[in-house]
This record gives structure tokens, sequence and C-alpha cells, in this order.
């Protein structure tokens, strides 16, 4: 029987021929990473566990994101046990706020992870880099720790979903629409303990931006992974980013799928996910009247450049509505850098939103722009749970960067294509 | 632990770690404090009613999102002996396996049992006894590779001899 692409990339670094689903394996990891939440909490089972360095110091990385800037004495006593474990491990990849990044948009930019590798990450959305052709799943701290003890762990292998993706996205569609579609009609547990594995023509129409968002809400549909093929606009990226020597895999012919599904992008409309639930999607039609306190723009989800340029465009000589704050986080130093040297910085900050060096923190209700009780926040981050951004009775909305940038003009949920052109 | 016995607390589908434990904490690391805010956000109260040996039972995809390994801790330090659901989120899966919390997926039991039950649970076995209504309930036994890893004590264990042997 043949493997899938993440089948063999299992295989290869557990040292063995072919591996099938639901096979126990022991498998070598060539990333380790890890942010101020989960390091902090990892540390004392390294420690415990008796280790004493890591693995391989040019292959644990570490980045304190979350709650940094430290948002209160705990979040800096967290970072700061972080920041002396990186030190005392001569850590090659470690960033600290000036340098630090949102992880998931951070690790490509910088070339840590590449094609054919097996990457953890004690963050749930470390699945994004199957955007680019790698094995890469979330962990929690204790997986971590002994991840970055020893350099292996153990998987389950794991069947796949085939997502076959024809066609091309229309104007005011990306990535992020492409996947609230995918989870509204497979649902939070659709794709649970399994592989997401895309492709078809439809692949080459999606740009990295739109592949690393797809691929980071994989685990919103309770899946082990996600995996783009190694194409021509993946390599080009590589040839940009990555200084690494790689090896893609593909599928075998007759790899087997439990289930395919056919997906045409042309089809897909801008589309939001209601609360509370990333899968409570409708497309920007059907959204009816909903009326918002605050707009986010950024995340490991939406905060790549092209999500930037996107929200620029809609914004550019608009203003935010009187009733609402505005957030923007571009989610890399460079990224920002990049927004500054377009003029997307001033376009924001002269339509009235506030613009946030890198940190999660809204995206978790962790800090910069929590919601209060009966709020509605519109918000292209990858959960709407309960409490997600705030207290217990706010709502959060999900959608694109152009959805949430329109939706800002017009202080309700707008489609970016109606967006009259007299808010200019 | 070989048995356990107390209380159900039920919930329903889609329990996320959100729910379990918010990100507005995720600035502690003390797992008594965690324990103090076990499931704040589904019932206030849970934290406060639940004794030590209760049961917590929910159905689908237990433990969805965050791979904060702080909502199973919370759980773990509030006291509660054992988590049943239909199924469970797969990093969720991991993280309670790897610091000893136990679970059991059986979507029999957690459709059956009602909230204030008493339950049994026979781990070896991997029986579930619900005791309020007479019935017994069969869980998806671990496979033995998982069995290894929990009669190390979980991952820290499992993991330490491979440590030293790294380190002589």
């Amino acid at each position: 029987m043949g493997m899938t692409a993440t089948q063999k990339i299992l295989a290869a670094h557990a040292g063995l021929d072919c591996v099938s689903p639901g096979q126990l394996i022991e498998a070598r990891l060539d990333v380790v990473m890890g942010n101020d939440i989960t390091i902090a909490l990892a540390v004392p089972e390294f420690r415990k566990a008796g280790a004493a360095h890591v693995f391989d110091k040019d292959k644990v990385v570490v980045v304190l994101d979350h709650f940094a800037p430290n948002k209160d004495i705990k979040a800096a006593m967290q970072c700061k046990t972080c920041r002396e474990f990186a030190r005392e491990n001569h850590l090659k990849y470690f960033y600290d706020v000036g340098r630090m990044g949102i992880e998931h948009a951070l690790l490509p930019e910088q070339g840590i992870v590449a094609p054919g590798e097996l990457i953890i990450g004690g963050d749930s959305h470390t699945c994004t880099y199957g955007a680019l052709g790698a094995f890469s799943t979330g962990v929690g701290s204790t997986d971590l720790a002994m991840g970055m003890a020893v350099g292996e762990n153990w998987f389950k292998v794991p069947s796949a979903l085939r997502f076959r993706l024809t066609g091309k996205l229309q104007k005011w569609v990306c990535g992020k629409d492409v996947m609230l579609h995918i989870i509204g009609l497979i649902g939070v547990d659709g794709a649970l303990y399994r592989s997401m594995e895309f492709c078809g023509g439809g692949v080459a129409e999606l740009s990295m931006d739109d592949r690393f968002t797809i691929a980071n809400m994989a685990i919103e549909a309770g899946a082990k992974n996600a995996f783009f093929p190694v194409d021509q606009t993946c390599r080009s990226y590589l040839a940009e980013h990555c200084r690494k020597t790689w090896k893609a895999f593909e599928a075998d012919k007759d790899a087997e799928y439990e289930k395919t599904y056919d997906i045409d992008l042309s089809s897909i409309r801008p589309t939001v996910a209601f609360p509370h639930l990333p899968s409570n999607t409708r497309t920007i039609d059907e959204v009816g009247l909903v009326e918002l306190d605050q707009v986010f723009i950024g995340s490991c989800t939406n905060g790549r450049l092209e999500d930037m340029a996107m929200a620029a465009s809609v914004l550019k000589g608009r203003h935010v509505h009187d009733r609402l704050r505005v957030i923007v986080i571009p989610a890399t130093p460079s990224i920002y850098l990049e927004c500054m040297q377009k003029g997307y910085l001033r376009i924001f900050m002269e339509a009235g939103c506030a613009v946030s060096t890198p940190t999660c923190g809204p995206c978790l209700g962790g800090h910069m722009g929590l919601l209060a009780a009966g709020e509605k926040c519109l918000s292209t981050t990858n959960r709407n749970f309960v409490g997600r951004m705030g207290h217990v009775d706010s709502e959060v909305y999900l959608c694109s960067p152009a959805v949430a940038a329109a939706s800002a003009v017009t202080g309700r949920i707008t489609d970016p294509a109606k967006l009259s052109m007299e808010t200019l | 632990m070989q048995t356990a016995r107390g209380k159900a607390f039920v919930f329903g589908d889609d329990v996320n770690t959100d729910v379990i434990l918010p990100g507005k904490y995720l600035n502690v690391t003390d797992p008594q404090e965690l324990a103090s805010h076990c499931m704040e956000s589904a019932d206030p109260q849970f934290a406060r009613t639940a004794c030590p040996g209760d049961v917590l039972v929910a159905k689908k995809n237990f433990g969805c999102g965050s791979s904060r390994e702080h909502a199973p801790l919370s759980i773990k330090y509030l006291g509660v002996s054992c988590v049943i659901a239909s199924t469970f989120a797969r990093i969720f899966f991991r993280n309670a396996l790897n610091i000893g919390l136990p679970i059991l997926e059986s979507d029999e039991a957690a459709r059956a049992i009602q909230a204030g039950d008493t339950v049994s649970v026979d781990f070896n076995a991997g029986t579930i006894v619900d005791e309020t209504l007479g019935l017994t309930f069969h869980a998806e036994p671990f496979p033995p590779f998982m069995q290894k890893l929990i009669a190390c004590g979980g991952l820290v264990n499992y993991s330490k001899t491979k440590i030293a042997a790294r380190s002589s």
C-alpha cells in the first residue's frame, strides 16, 4: 500500500521503509520550538527528567511572543525563565522582544523550518509549517520538554483526508476564506487525529501566505497536521528565506485517503465564523447586521505581509468608524518594517488604527485589546471560543483581513466588494 | 491509579481549552492556582463544588483548541480522578497521558452518564460503571506502547533512561 506525504516523512524520521495508519513510532526531530507560555512550563519538566542541556542547540527554538512584551509581573517571570534557559543552552535561535515575531510567521521567514522536516512545537498552531511540505504538529509542554532533551518523540501515524483544490480565488477572497469554508464543511473535529493533505491544480493559485493561513488552521478541524506539496511557489519562497538543505516528499500514487473533498476555489465567498466555534460559518452574503466594538487584524493566522497589504488596500484614504477600536499587529519585525516602507503603517494610523509591535496577546485574551462583557470583536485570528478574547460574555467573529478592514470602516460586518466609494 | 470512584460532572461537545483554562491565566504555573480556575468559563462553580475523586464526563472532541498543558493540569490538580469522553482532541489526549491524568474514551458511557451519578472506573479492565443507573461500559483499552509509558508514570520518567544514556 502506498503512503501519503505525511506518512513518508514520518517513516523517514523513524528509520522505517514504510508505516501505516495507527502505527506507533519513535521518530527523530529536526526542530523543537516553544514560546514563553509553553517553555516556562516545560523547563521544570526538563530538569525533573535529569536533562542537563538540550539535544542540539541549533535545533531548539524559543520565541517570547505570547505575553511579551511582558504583560505583567507573572509574565515577566515566565519570560525570565525562558531567557535564562535559552542562554544556559546557548540556543542559536532565541527571539526576545525587538527581534521577536509571532512564532508561526517568524520560523518560515527566518528559514528555520524546511520541507521534509519533522517539527514539533509547544503551540497548537505549529501545524502551519505543513505549508512548506514539512510534517509539523503542536504538542504540550511535557512533550516539548522531552523533545528538547532527547531530540525524539513518539507519534501515531495518522490516516489522511485529501483536499483536491481546483479553480482560482475571486477578488477579496483569500486563504482564510478557504479554510473557514473547509472547517464549516467538515466541523471542528472533522479531521480529528488525521492529516489534511492538499493537492490539485488549485494549489498553484495560492500564495505562500494563503497556504500558511490554511495550514495554520488545520488544528481548528482537529487535524494532527496539514501538508502542501512543494511546488514552484514554495521553491521561490525557500530560495528567498531558507538556506537549509531539504528534501521534498510526495504522496505515492496509490496512497490511501479516508475521504477526498473536491474544493472549487472559484466558488468560495468571503466567509465569517460566528460565535462560538470556527465551524459556525456563514458566507458574507448571509451575515446580516452584526455591529462591532473592536476589529483585530493580525496573529499567526493573518499577520503576514499579504494580510497587511490587503487590509491597507481597503483602508487607504478611509477612516475607522467612530464606535470602533481597530488594532493592527504585523506578525514579525521584518513584516513591520516592510509595512513601514510600503506606507501601510501610515495608512493604518491615518485611518485611526492602533498599530502594535508583534505579540500574540489579543488573540488568546492575554493582553493588548481584551473584550468587555457584551462586546463583539471581528478578528482575523483562529478561534472564537467562549471567552477567547476576554470576558466570558464577549463574542468573537473570525474573518479575512479584507473583511476585517472593510468592517472597520462601517462598524458592522461588511463585504469589501460592497464598501461604498463614499467612504473614501 | 487502578480505580476511581466519584460523582459525575457532565459537559457537552467540543469543550475547548479556552473554556477549561482561559488564556488570561496562562501566566500562572502553580498547578493548584490553575486548578482554582478549572472549567471556569463553562461552570464557574465547578472548581468549588468538585471533590477529589469526582469524574468529568463530556461528549465529542474534549480539549480541542490550544496545546496548553495548563488545561489538563488544572483538572488533575483539582483532584478529578478520570475524564470520560466520546472522543478527545489529539493534543489534549497526549498531554493528559504525559502528565498522568487518566482519561477514557467511551461514547456509550459519555452519552449515558447523567450529572450527579456515582461512577466508578477500573483502569486495568477498562470498565466504567454508572452505579446510579446500574450500567457497565467498556472503554477502548490503551495500546501496549501507551501502557508502558503510563506504567513508567508518564513521559518524563519514560524519557529519563534515554537522557541518562545520552549523558553517560
